[in-house]
């Protein structure tokens, strides 16, 4: 069974959300040397409330996907829910189950919404 | 020559899985099958610890055990067999060589020289060693045709070396590898050898023979090198076992790498006499089996003999190549030494705007088996902008069959794959 379903495969060939947005309220680098996956995660809200998210960087069909269905999600969502946002959600929106080896994609722009959301 | 078809009735692998495309041997090689038997026999019919018992069976065990050792100095012209200590793989020789004669040896403002091809292997020890003794880390760089810069090839393709300032009287260690596992340009390693010592006879040098020893006939006399090393599973051997060849008063000058049994003559509350070279560095029990068995995988690449498995090889490669570049153009970057007399069988590259993990997780969608990331070789990465590669290696039970199944994955890749079309 293929890992690159039609959704994957949108959201790589079609990103959204992959720009800088105005006036971030909270930023982050994160980076994975060992595939040379790396993102610059930025949201902005209001009054604990995500109402913009924009990321740029550079990776894998699966990190940007990724990076990309969680964008969406996050907007409308409180810092406080998308604190407790757990891994196997990220997986549920991509649909797909992966190997350990591919799990650090999906994960790598996980790590960058959490870490922004409980700045 | 052979017919790798029939090589592949020896690798039961291709049994089990008959829709196999194995292009990842520069990672690990598939195992003949007596090779895979010597191994079951030792734990079915003689499981006993080696240089201890007094009993037959561990008598059959140490002689098979030692026997392995024999093979293993004919099989690269070593003057003694004592001169072939068996360790866990090439990372932990290179380790003891650092750990032992490199501390001993090395003082503040000393140098080791080594190049930016290694892997991690022969690279990381000799970081860390400088970085605790205060010494110096020269590396050597590549030219664009992805072989040394300090090697050039005159008209009749003999190796012309120019050290230039590299290596000076401050010099201790001249560490480099024979092939780089990740461009396949085979270094030069005997004129190397030859020029270091020239400009400072003192200079240890050590051969990182991992990518080579599974491909060229190896004599460490005639490289004239004073450690060589290599691990076996990449040689159609069994994993958890490699060779640490050393010159035998280099060897007796070290100190041990680590202590405990086997390795001692005599230990006294007060203080221990060591055991004599090799045992000196085989503390505890080795893996035994593995040992036993990494005789029949001399015996295998000895009856095909290095001469066809080099042609063989350098047929796929060149025809992969070609493909490569046939099929994919402009798409398509392919890393190493466009001379064929100078590269292995190894051919890595990137396809333009696309990640190699996504290539290689769509490949292993039609069961072909190729390595992707940074192959352990990060400076290199660094130093050529790239963050990860894709790579595909060969050996004798390799095929043009799969160089088109490769070729059919890819452009399956290309098409799922590809941005802005």
């Amino acid at each position: 069974m293929s890992i690159y379903e039609d959704v994957i495969l949108d959201h790589y060939q079609h990103p959204r959300n992959n720009k800088s947005i105005e006036h971030p309220t909270a930023a982050i680098d994160v980076n994975n040397p060992l595939c040379g996956d790396k993102l610059h995660f930025e949201i902005s809200d209001k009054n604990g409330v995500v109402d913009n998210v924009g990321y740029t960087g550079e990776g894998c069909a699966i990190s940007i996907a990724s990076a990309s269905l969680l964008s969406e999600y996050a907007k409308g969502k409180t810092k406080k829910e998308l604190k407790s946002l757990k891994k196997e959600d990220v997986l549920g929106l991509l649909g797909i189950e992966l190997t350990p080896n591919r799990m650090k994609c999906a994960l790598l722009s996980w790590e960058a919404l959490v870490k922004t959301v409980s700045r | 020559m052979f017919n790798p078809k029939q090589v592949r009735d020896d690798f039961p692998i291709y049994y089990h899985n008959p829709d196999l495309v194995y292009l990842d041997s520069s990672a690990t090689s598939l195992k003949p099958i007596s090779v895979i038997n010597k191994l079951t026999d030792y734990y079915k019919k003689y499981s006993a610890n080696i240089h201890r018992g007094i009993y037959q069976l561990a008598e059959k065990a140490s002689e098979e055990y030692e026997e392995t050792r024999k093979i293993l100095s004919l099989f690269i012209n070593s003057k003694i067999p004592e001169e072939i200590i068996f360790t866990k793989g090439t990372t932990e020789s290179l380790n003891l060589i650092a750990a032992s004669l490199g501390s001993d040896i090395l003082q503040e403002g000393d140098e080791i020289v080594t190049t930016i091809m290694e892997h991690h292997a022969n690279f990381v020890p000799w970081q860390q060693l400088v970085e605790r003794n205060g010494a110096i880390l020269k590396v050597i760089g590549i030219n664009d045709q992805h072989e040394l810069g300090i090697v050039t090839y005159n008209y009749a393709g003999k190796a012309i070396i120019d050290f230039e300032e590299i290596i000076t009287n401050r010099t201790k260690i001249l560490a480099l590898t024979y092939v780089s596992n990740t461009l396949g340009t085979i270094n030069p390693v005997k004129e190397i050898i030859k020029a270091a010592k020239k400009k400072n006879p003192q200079i240890i040098t050590v051969v990182d023979a991992a990518q080579a020893i599974p491909h060229y006939e190896i004599d460490v006399r005639d490289l004239d090198c004073d450690f060589l090393v290599f691990s076996g599973h990449k040689m159609l051997g069994p994993t958890g076992v490699g060779v640490l060849w050393g010159k035998k008063k280099l060897l007796e000058s070290m100190r041990p790498y680590q202590f405990g049994g086997d390795m001692i003559r005599e230990v006294k509350l007060e203080q221990t006499t060591f055991a004599d070279v090799p045992h000196k560095f085989e503390a505890g029990t080795p893996p035994i089996a593995e040992v036993i068995a990494l005789k029949e995988s001399v015996a295998y690449l000895n009856y095909y003999g290095f001469e066809d498995i080099r042609k063989h090889e350098t047929s796929l490669v060149t025809t992969a190549v070609s493909q490569l570049q046939d099929e994919f153009g402009e798409l398509i970057h392919i890393l190493g030494p466009q001379n064929p007399k100078n590269r292995a069988g190894i051919v890595t590259f990137t396809l333009n705007g696309i990640h190699p993990h996504d290539i290689a997780q769509v490949l292993d969608e039609s069961q072909v088996c190729v390595r992707a990331g940074h192959h352990c070789t990060m400076p290199l990465h660094d130093s050529l902008g790239l963050a990860a590669t894709v790579r595909v290696s060969f050996y004798l039970y390799n095929t043009k069959d799969d160089i088109d199944k490769l070729i059919t994955g890819l452009k399956r890749a290309v098409s799922l794959l590809k941005k802005n079309i």
